[in-house]
């Protein structure tokens, strides 16, 4: 695996008056990686993540995302990046096409390229059937393999993922794991941050969030061997033990 | 029996939520409903809890039946709702105090069963409960369900969004308040707490699927599974696919579950194709079969 | 009955933490009543006019001084001709022209009848009518000087009187106006909101599943507002009284009777919408589409019913608000007893009952 650094993180801070979210983080992301940003509720995660796309200034520290810095070049970081969080994915009340017609627009696609991508989307999830259908009367899984898609209309370097397989039964969530690893095979880089920690196992590399730092960075197998125990949970359960 | 289904069906605008779906929970059981959103989950607890009617089957609830004697259920049962989240503006004292003067008791009456969850969040009693993080939320809401000593708990899914610390600690709740002799029915789409159930119910699209205890389930499963590891997980699941006797396979975590169809299976003839589709650190090895593996399978 | 003062008294600290659910308790009345008492009113003062007096006698200049030094005129400009008009209006300096005909004083001599001629400038039609009407008052009262004074004049009099409101006090109909908004706004939109946050929460399925009886929560859920609303409609009649001077005629225990089935009727509607709406948007939208928009167009508050088309009058009859109104303007301005609002009073009890009715039908035990 080529190691190119894709995300860079020096010392990034996030102070609210006297609360510190996130207590100088570094940490890197290669091209390519599948890298889980995990943590339990409050413990920052979501504060370091809304800073590395770009919506939350540092209070200080550096990040560079695709090699933009966050705090002066949001503008080209926003354009790098595809976003998909599980609360909101695609609008309900319009149809699939609708959708992608929609999401392909505001990152500027043209009508030749939402076409071409549309077609594309159709072949791929086989959605000859539903794509004039309301998004809303999908099944969940559906709902989240297709909001993947359209957050990688644009063709981002790298997409963030808020916990994105909660609630769905294990065979979609397999086939999901499946399109993301193809995609990561292309080179785009995927940033999981999730508090689910099996999802953790998924991941290539995993960084622990506990109280505003970074506890733990490795692969899983590395992190369970380390901690010698059998799964992620485990590893995090330790780890919050530590904390206490 | 302390919870008994039989035969219901539940639809709504035509479209089936759940169909006849019957089961049993013993007294001083703890079943687990597992299966993923959509399931149907949600629809069981609210017709056992007597707020939806079932348009086909009967069920009763401690002896009650729950169309006929609901208000007898209504007395006797502790609910937590899945999105249950607690009046946020009233502090976690007054949220006690309430639920309990509604349901005609006091917090000291029946202290001695909460009193183990709440020495944990009486620090913050004076806080307001929209304050509280989502552990210890879910902690009041337990003792909220509890106040009134009920006979049934229904937990709908409780533990989710909530971190693994605290999902560690709300199991180790219901198995002592199991001991106390209080029936426990609670749902969760997270396989891996399955096992802590003394029996459990596999549910999909408004079906049961299996019922038995977690080890049960595991025990009579017969396919041999097989971890499998390579530097490229996508080109590895693409070539296990492809290849001839496959039965099933599925990424797991770190690594790749994989069901061959014959019952003689030889490790060194996969290996040996892994190699020449050029794939590199592989490992074969047999795995322990997960209730995640046997829901997939069924 | 414990458990009923338990769920009442965690109604109050719903109330109380939730600074806008205070500020429309308490903030709204007091701001309507201030606004609809100082700036938006139907008075005029310091008009702007012009004066086109083709006959220039000693009775003309009486009656323009006459205007001239009321409060509610300004002579701006005196102008020769017609064709003048146009143009004052189409400057917008002057809101009104006034035209004396020509021979005035021989006229009244001659045949006893002279005309003024009133134009206003109606793109503004409030004022224009307003205009006009004080314009009348001040050449009415001029008439009956002069007829006082030749007690043998055949003049015609003509007899318009302004009752009950003879300076036209506009806050006096405003403030019965407010009052009922008020009472809807809180009774209504607040107890079918705080109705339906509860089954946003999950809350609500839970009290279901507890042993409180489902009218026990209903009442618990209403009882704080029917308090909150009674002292809110105080609040607005003491202001209307101390600040405004608006006269409270009737008899007070008739008021506050009214005032409570008022309130109980926009509760039930409340209740109502509660039970068709699943989200506090829905509850809100409902309430205030459904309720607020007619109780300020349909109702008589801001324009007259008897002005309305006809459809639009036979639908403002169904409109609570419209008969509460009559009830408490008859009350606060005409001291009106049981005896002449009888009929509304009974109108109004019996939407009262067949809303209770439905919204008890609606109310369901279990979630659908």
């Amino acid at each position: 695996m080529n190691k190119e650094k894709i995300i860079e993180v020096q010392n990034l801070t996030k102070q609210f008056g006297h609360f510190t979210a996130v207590n100088s983080i570094s940490f890197d992301v290669y091209r390519g990686e599948i890298f889980g940003f995990l943590g339990a509720n409050g413990a920052g995660k979501t504060t370091a993540m809304k800073m590395l796309i770009g919506i939350s200034k540092p209070t200080s520290g550096e990040a560079l995302v695709a090699g933009f810095d966050v705090k002066t070049n949001t503008e080209m970081v926003k354009r790098s990046i595809g976003y998909m969080s599980q609360k909101f994915s695609m609008y309900d009340d319009l149809t699939i096409k609708e959708n992608i017609t929609f999401f392909g627009g505001i990152y500027g696609l043209s009508k030749i390229q939402i076409k071409e991508k549309t077609e594309r989307l159709v072949e791929e999830l086989k959605l000859e059937e539903v794509i004039d259908k309301l998004v809303g009367s999908l099944p969940l899984g559906w709902k989240q393999k297709l909001s993947f898609s359209v957050a990688l209309l644009h063709e981002p370097k790298i997409v963030f993922l808020d916990e994105p397989t909660g609630g769905v039964d294990p065979i979609t969530r397999r086939q999901f794991w499946e399109m993301i690893y193809a995609e990561a095979n292309k080179g785009t880089t995927i940033f999981v941050t999730t508090h689910y920690m099996d999802e953790a196992e998924y991941c290539d590399r995993v960084s622990i969030m506990v109280e505003g730092n970074i506890e733990a960075l490795d692969t899983p197998k590395n992190l369970k061997s380390k901690y010698n125990v059998a799964s992620m949970n485990d590893v995090f359960l330790k780890l919050a033990r530590n904390a206490e | 029996m302390s919870i008994k289904v039989q035969n219901i069906s539940k639809s709504y605008n035509k479209i089936k939520a759940v169909e006849a779906i019957s089961f049993e929970v013993k007294e001083g059981e703890l079943f687990g409903l597992i299966g993923p959103d959509g399931a149907g989950k949600t629809t069981i607890f609210r017709i056992l809890t007597t707020l939806l009617l079932a348009n086909e089957g009967t069920a009763s609830v401690a002896g009650f039946d729950v169309v006929k004697e609901y208000k007898a259920i209504r007395n006797s049962v502790g609910y937590m709702p899945g999105k249950f989240s607690l009046y946020q503006d009233l502090t976690v004292e007054e949220n006690l105090k309430f639920f309990a003067t509604i349901f005609g008791t006091t917090i000291e009456e029946n202290f001695d069963l909460i009193k183990d969850i709440y020495i944990q969040i009486e620090p913050f009693k004076a806080r307001r409960a929209g304050a509280l993080s989502g552990g210890m939320k879910q902690k009041l809401a337990l003792c909220c369900a509890l106040i009134h000593k009920p006979k049934v708990l229904f937990l709908d899914e409780p533990t989710t969004g909530v971190d693994p610390v605290s999902r560690k600690e709300f199991w180790q709740m219901l198995k002592r308040l199991q001991q106390k002799g209080i029936t426990i029915l609670v749902s969760t789409p997270y396989m891996d707490e399955a096992a802590l159930c003394d029996r459990i119910a596999l549910i999909q699209k408004g079906s049961i699927l299996k019922i038995d205890s977690p080890e049960n389930i595991i025990k009579k499963y017969d396919k041999i599974i097989y971890d499998i590891k390579a530097k490229n997980k996508h080109q590895l699941i693409l070539d296990l696919k492809n290849y001839p006797s496959q039965y099933s396979v599925f990424a797991f975590g770190e690594c790749i579950h994989y069901i061959d169809k014959n019952s003689v299976f030889n490790s060194t003839d996969l290996q040996n194709y892994l190699l020449e589709k050029k794939h590199m650190e592989i490992e074969i090895s047999v795995s322990n079969p997960t209730i995640e593996d046997v829901f997939m399978d069924l | 009955m414990k458990r009923f003062i338990g769920f009442v008294t965690k109604e109050f600290y719903h109330i109380f933490r939730d600074k806008r659910t205070m500020f429309i308790l308490f903030g709204m009345p007091i701001a309507q009543i201030m606004l609809f008492g100082f700036a938006i009113t139907n008075e005029i003062n310091n008009v702007n006019i012009a004066i086109l007096d083709k006959s220039k006698d000693a009775e003309t200049q009486k009656i323009i001084n006459k205007i001239s030094s009321s409060k509610y005129f300004k002579i701006n400009e005196e102008i020769t001709n017609e064709n003048q008009i146009e143009s004052v209006f189409k400057r917008g300096k002057v809101k009104a022209v006034l035209v004396f005909e020509k021979d005035f004083i021989k006229n009244i001599q001659t045949i006893k009848q002279a005309k003024v001629q009133v134009i206003t400038d109606a793109t503004d039609p409030n004022v224009a009518n307003t205009i006009s009407n004080y314009v009348n008052a001040i050449l009415l009262n001029y008439t009956q000087e002069i007829n006082k004074n030749n007690k043998s004049s055949h003049q015609i009099q003509t007899q318009t009187q302004l009752y009950y409101n003879p300076e036209l006090k506009s806050i006096f109909t405003f403030v019965p106006g407010v009052m009922t908004i008020i009472l809807m706004l809180v009774s209504a939109m607040m107890t079918s909101i705080s109705i339906t946050r509860e089954k946003e929460l999950g809350t609500m399925e839970v009290l279901l599943v507890s042993p409180l009886k489902p009218f026990q929560v209903i009442i618990g859920k209403v009882f704080p507002y029917i308090f909150l609303s009674i002292i809110n409609a105080a609040i607005i009649l003491l202001l209307g009284f101390f600040v405004f001077g608006m006269p409270i005629e009737g008899n007070l225990f008739l008021l506050a009777f009214e005032s409570v089935l008022f309130i109980t009727t926009a509760l039930s509607l409340g209740i109502l919408i509660s039970t068709v709406s699943n989200s506090q948007q829905t509850a809100m939208m409902l309430s205030l589409m459904g309720l607020m928009l007619p109780v300020i167009i349909l109702s008589g508050f801001i324009f007259p019913v008897s002005s309305m088309p006809l459809p639009l009058q036979i639908i403002s009859n169904i409109i609570p608000a419209k008969w509460f109104i009559i009830i408490i303007k008859a009350i606060l301005l005409k001291g009106a007893t049981i005896s002449v609002i009888w009929k509304e009073t009974l109108i109004l009890i019996g939407m009262t009952v067949f809303f209770i009715a439905i919204s008890v039908k609606k109310y369901k035990i279990r979630l659908e």
